[in-house]
């Protein structure tokens, strides 16, 4: 059943999960975010291809380069859902990281026969924004990456 | 994710059902070089049943080609929906794989 208008302008769908660092949740929590954005009549390719495929690289980064797996960091989500735009917070206690300097290019020397290293590409690729911040202003660790995309 | 292996003549199929991302992706990447270990060298890997792939998913695809190609054998793939098309040619993969619409293409062209 339904529960709300697709068309409904000023509906807003916000979410707030905190998962251990453990990759076995990233699929749990992509159809988490994935569910109102399909509510909300985001578009086809959206839905299968750029949302899930960019929360899950920004997931796994969290899990597996900020918190290593340790059983006792958390990795908190917040996505805020809407009409106009999904926008989605993935917060980790690791380690700060450069997006520009760490994002490979697909087709640089290498890259290709490469195993890893195409999770920050991709996440740019299919997201209209991606961008990284200080989890806590003034301490040494911890990454937020905020990812946003307007609904098609 | 769950997959199936069978053999059709010569050729390992692989049916990958649901998504192929980080939580699940060695699963697939140990089953396939059991197979390699055992001697076989022809591998398709059919994706009509397949969600989303992520870029550990990826990966392992790479990974494999590599290590099938190292012993004289050939990986190929086939029925890529159009957002999983999309993937391989953000990613430039498009050009590492030979890739058909089909199955029965893809087997044929071994």
């Amino acid at each position: 059943m339904p529960v709300m208008l697709r068309s409904d302008q000023g509906f807003r769908v916000s979410l707030e999960v905190e998962i251990p660092s453990d990759v076995s949740y990233i699929e749990s929590v992509v159809d988490l975010i994935r569910h109102p954005c399909a509510e909300l009549a985001y578009g086809k390719h959206q839905l299968a291809l750029n949302v899930p495929v960019a929360l899950c690289e920004a997931l796994s980064n969290a899990i597996l380069r900020g918190n290593h797996e340790d059983p006792l960091k958390r990795v908190c989500v917040r996505a805020d859902v809407d009409t106009t735009r999904l926008v989605v917070e993935i917060s980790d206690e690791g380690v700060r990281f450069d997006l520009e300097a760490d994002t490979r290019e697909a087709d640089e020397d290498g890259n290709l026969e490469r195993e890893d290293g195409r999770g920050l590409f991709l996440m740019r690729k299919l997201m209209d924004g991606v961008e990284r911040f200080d989890r806590s202003p003034g301490t040494a660790t911890g990454n937020v990456v905020r990812l946003t995309l307007a609904r098609a | 994710m769950t997959f199936a292996i069978k053999k059709q003549g010569e050729i390992v199929v692989v049916d990958v059902e649901g998504q192929l991302i980080v939580g699940n992706r060695q699963e697939l990447k140990q089953r396939v070089l059991d197979e390699l270990e055992r001697g076989e060298r022809k591998f398709l890997i059919d994706f009509a049943q397949t969600g989303y792939i992520d870029s550990s998913g990826l990966g392992v695809l790479v990974s494999l080609s590599k290590k099938i190609r190292e012993q004289g054998g050939e990986l190929r793939l086939a029925n890529l929906n159009d957002d999983l098309k999309t993937l391989f040619e953000l990613t430039k993969l498009d050009t590492l794989f030979q890739i058909s619409d089909t199955r029965d293409r893809a087997l044929s062209s071994f």
